[in-house]
């Protein structure tokens, strides 16, 4: 066991940190689903494309009571520029930023100054900038803006507690996002169910891993030939791409023990949960996935994550009370 | 003479400018005329070595155009850095930085040794006196201060009778408001032994100056300014409970919403402990834990910045949702130390304010070495008899105000606001007190117009737990207004870096 840290870390400030990094990497999902679901409008299913963008979000209801039926002007509208909707970027940047206000006396002022300018810039954001000939390329800034914040973060956040948080908040929600951004391409495909194998299918399953910068890396684990369950596969369950879910919840695990062995935190419940995720998603081949609803699958691992973090928040967050036994010995 | 001549770079840019119209072109010092007042940069003084005369000369050589251009600069970094504090209304949060002015106030060695060693006298006569007032209240006894306006105040804490803190320290931080008159003589106008603010504007403003004007810094040696946090981080330490070796410090704030917060995460970082809130500390047996992930971590020092009445639901307002329940019970078994003190707020009252020059001579046989502002008692007949007298030359301030609030400056006020004045004393002169006009000294500012005088006060910033240190210089508030004497960053005041020059 390694010497227990001299500094203890506020609950509150643990909580901020897994949030502001589940934020900022929702964030940069929400740029990359944006920017493919242009692609996807080209098929001339425009409003199907972006009507799954609110599907995926679960956002049907909260869209239809602001904006009607889903057209590409409004559900960009929706998630770019309408401060008052709570899963879009520009109130996912607030919220980051919240937690970054919270956690300015940690965390290095390089990374909160880049952060606040981001803020300033998503706020002050137009409809023109957001106009659909101008949307790669704001998206493209977008995924920069956090790429930024990441490398900042990487290169001037002190390595103690607070940085397992962090990581730990981020693989949570890059496993959710990836399972997300899948979930794209079975929505838009439910209507044609035809379509499956078909060129239209194929360049869609290309631009998917476009979209999560898999493509190279993909051509790397299959060097031949791009199938939709090669390409699922590759998002869900390989081993060495980034943002696959199987290997952001190793690395979720992998952190959460460093929690437990370097600064001796009680993580049982939340380890057990996120062994139980990863083995249901080792055990699976792809096609046992497929065969059994893809959907369906994508849905238990949310859920999955939703009771991961929940475990967290109760161990260590705002849930977290002291026992009398504990604040005894540790008085 | 300790002033390099005129950069090579300001040269080059002087030329980059020459292109643009006259009028940018024009030194922005011409035409600058500080009229009666004191001049905090123009004003030569015996001491200054050549130094104002030289810096002078170095904002002679830049255009207008090229001033605008680094003070937009210099406030968006401001903007981006976070400087700021955030205005809620119903439907936005609008952040906005304290307005930052380039053109610094500067004091000479001399100045400030004045200004030290009386700002340190004031810090060593509240503290007597508050020692006094909780313990054995010979002052009141013996006459000197009434009796009521000490035990009636509503900032009197009977719950600190009789109580012991560690070198009978009760203001740890003290920000004594300074202004200067036409003569150039200090006097001090108020003092802030509660929890003042505004000493991360000091630091800032010196690293925003740094950054936008290097060269007119350039070969000027200065007293730094940079020791402060860890100064506060050494005052927590000494006055932590005794027992513990190595204590924990943590600073409390109200929050993210306290229009302060800025200035708690930067005194937290330069003192390099956690901020903490209310509800992240518990107490139990009369120990003060904070909640971490790995359990109850034991804390031995609170830099508070909350008020008196918010500490502790259990012992004052019951409302309180910044406080801790039993945090006073923890401080009073010793187990806590506090910074500053609960209490304070009955010395730096407005009414006690007047009463200071006799407090220092009772305790410490010595005249007031900065004189405070003449000032009329309206709770005694005779000031009230003046007051009422001269209500069109005075300025009438309420006793429990702050941030400039509730003033009535005679000689700018209307007849009604005079009429309304004069009611409000006779409904009730124990909340008044009055004081004549002081022509405030005044620095060059830029204004749309170009350089022009605004008035200025000066607040140093004394942190004491055995010993007193004085900040260097102090926070430099700016009345950005043509002609206007409140400096409040409430009411559209500034700030400008206050260099104290280093003796040759």
């Amino acid at each position: 066991m390694n010497a227990m840290p001299k500094q203890p870390l506020l609950a509150r400030y643990a909580e901020s940190l897994f949030w502001m990094a589940r934020y900022l990497e929702r964030i940069e999902n929400m740029a990359r689903v944006i920017d493919v679901t242009q692609t996807f409008e080209t098929s001339g299913r425009a409003a199907q494309a972006w009507e799954s963008v609110v599907r995926i979000n679960a956002d049907e209801e909260a869209f239809r009571v602001r904006y009607g039926e889903p057209s590409p002007e409004a559900v960009r509208r929706f998630y770019l520029l309408d401060r008052d909707n709570p899963t879009s970027i520009p109130a996912a940047v607030a919220a980051a930023r919240q937690n970054a206000r919270t956690l300015r006396p940690l965390i290095s002022t390089e990374m909160w100054q880049q952060l606040n300018v981001f803020h300033a810039w998503m706020t002050a954001l137009t409809e023109e900038e957001a106009a659909a000939d101008q949307l790669s390329r704001l998206c493209a800034r977008i995924k920069e803006a956090v790429q930024l914040n990441t490398g900042i973060t990487e290169g001037t956040f002190f390595r103690d507690q607070g940085w397992f948080f962090l990581q730990l908040g981020r693989q949570i929600e890059r496993a959710d996002q990836t399972t997300r951004l899948l979930d794209i391409k079975y929505h838009l495909l439910l209507p044609s169910l035809a379509d499956i194998g078909s060129a239209l299918d194929l360049s869609q399953w290309h631009a998917l891993l476009r979209a999560a910068a898999g493509y190279h890396a993909f051509r790397r684990a299959h060097p031949r030939g791009l199938t939709p369950h090669s390409v699922a596969d590759f998002l869900l369950l390989n081993g060495a791409f980034p943002r696959s879910t199987l290997l952001c919840v190793r690395l979720a695990e992998w952190n959460l023990d460093q929690l437990r062995h370097r600064y001796g935190l009680r993580v049982r419940a939340p380890a057990e949960r996120l062994e139980e995720l990863r083995a249901g998603l080792e055990e699976r081949t792809i096609d046992q996935v497929i065969n059994g609803g893809l959907h369906e699958f994508l849905d238990w691992v949310q859920r999955m994550l939703i009771a991961v973090a929940g475990e967290i928040g109760t161990a260590f967050f705002r849930d977290w009370r002291p026992l009398a036994v504990e604040a005894q010995s540790q008085a | 003479m300790h002033v390099a001549t005129t950069g090579a770079r300001m040269d080059g840019e002087t030329d980059v400018a020459a292109g643009l119209g006259e009028a940018a072109q024009r030194p922005i010092l011409a035409g600058y005329d500080p009229g009666p007042f004191f001049c905090e940069l123009t004003t030569s003084r015996p001491d200054d070595g050549g130094a104002l005369a030289a810096i002078a000369a170095r904002l002679a050589a830049l255009p207008v155009e090229e001033l605008r251009r680094r003070a937009a600069a210099a406030e968006r970094d401001l903007f981006n850095l976070g400087i700021t504090f955030t205005v809620y209304s119903e439907a936005t949060a609008i952040d906005r930085i304290l307005p930052f002015d380039l053109i610094p106030r500067v004091l000479t060695a001399g100045e400030w040794r004045t200004l030290e060693a009386g700002v340190k006298q004031r810090v060593a006569a509240l503290n007597l006196f508050l020692h006094d007032v909780y313990n054995a209240q010979r002052i009141l006894k013996d006459g000197v201060v009434p009796a009521d306006l000490v035990l009636g105040n509503a900032n009197y804490r009977p719950e600190m009778q009789g109580f012991p803190v560690p070198f009978n320290t009760y203001v740890h931080i003290c920000g004594t408001d300074i202004v200067r008159d036409t003569d150039g003589t200090f006097r001090v106008l108020e003092d802030n032994a509660r929890t003042p603010s505004g000493v991360s504007y000091v630091i800032e403003n010196r690293h925003a100056m740094l950054r936008a004007f290097p060269d007119l810094m350039r070969g000027v040696a200065l007293r730094p300014v940079d020791g402060y946090g860890i100064r506060l981080q050494e005052a927590m330490c000494e006055i932590a409970p005794a027992s513990v070796d190595d204590p924990q410090v943590v600073l409390l704030s109200p929050g993210i919403y306290n229009s302060a917060y800025f200035e708690h995460v930067f005194l937290a970082r330069e003192m390099g402990v956690p901020l903490v809130e209310g509800a992240d500390l518990v107490v139990e047996n009369d120990r003060v834990f904070m909640r971490t992930t790995t359990g109850l971590a034991p804390v031995h020092a609170i830099y508070r910045r909350i008020d008196d009445t918010f500490l502790d639901p259990t012992v004052f307002r019951p409302d309180s949702m910044l406080g801790v329940p039993g945090l006073i019970a923890a401080w009073r078994k010793g187990n806590v130390a506090l910074a500053n003190a609960v209490g304070t707020g009955v010395a730096d009252d407005k009414a006690l304010y007047a009463y200071m020059p006799r407090i220092i001579r009772y305790y410490l046989a010595e005249d007031a070495i900065l004189q405070n502002v003449e000032t009329q008692i309206c709770r005694e007949e005779e000031g009230l008899a003046y007051t009422l007298a001269n209500l069109d030359r005075l300025v009438v301030k309420p006793v429990g105000e702050s941030g400039g609030y509730g003033i009535t400056i005679g000689p700018r006020a209307t007849r009604e606001e005079l009429e309304a004045a004069r009611a409000k004393l006779i409904a009730d002169p124990a909340n008044w007190i009055s004081q004549p006009v002081i022509g405030l000294s005044v620095g060059p500012t830029l204004t749309p117009d170009g350089l022009r005088p605004r008035h200025l006060d000066l607040r140093p910033y004394a942190i004491t737990a055995r010993d007193t240190w004085v900040l260097p210089g102090g926070l430099s508030r700016v009345a950005l207004k043509p002609g206007s004497l409140v400096v409040n960053s409430s009411q559209g005041g500034g700030s400008k870096d206050t260099w104290v020059l280093v003796d040759e």
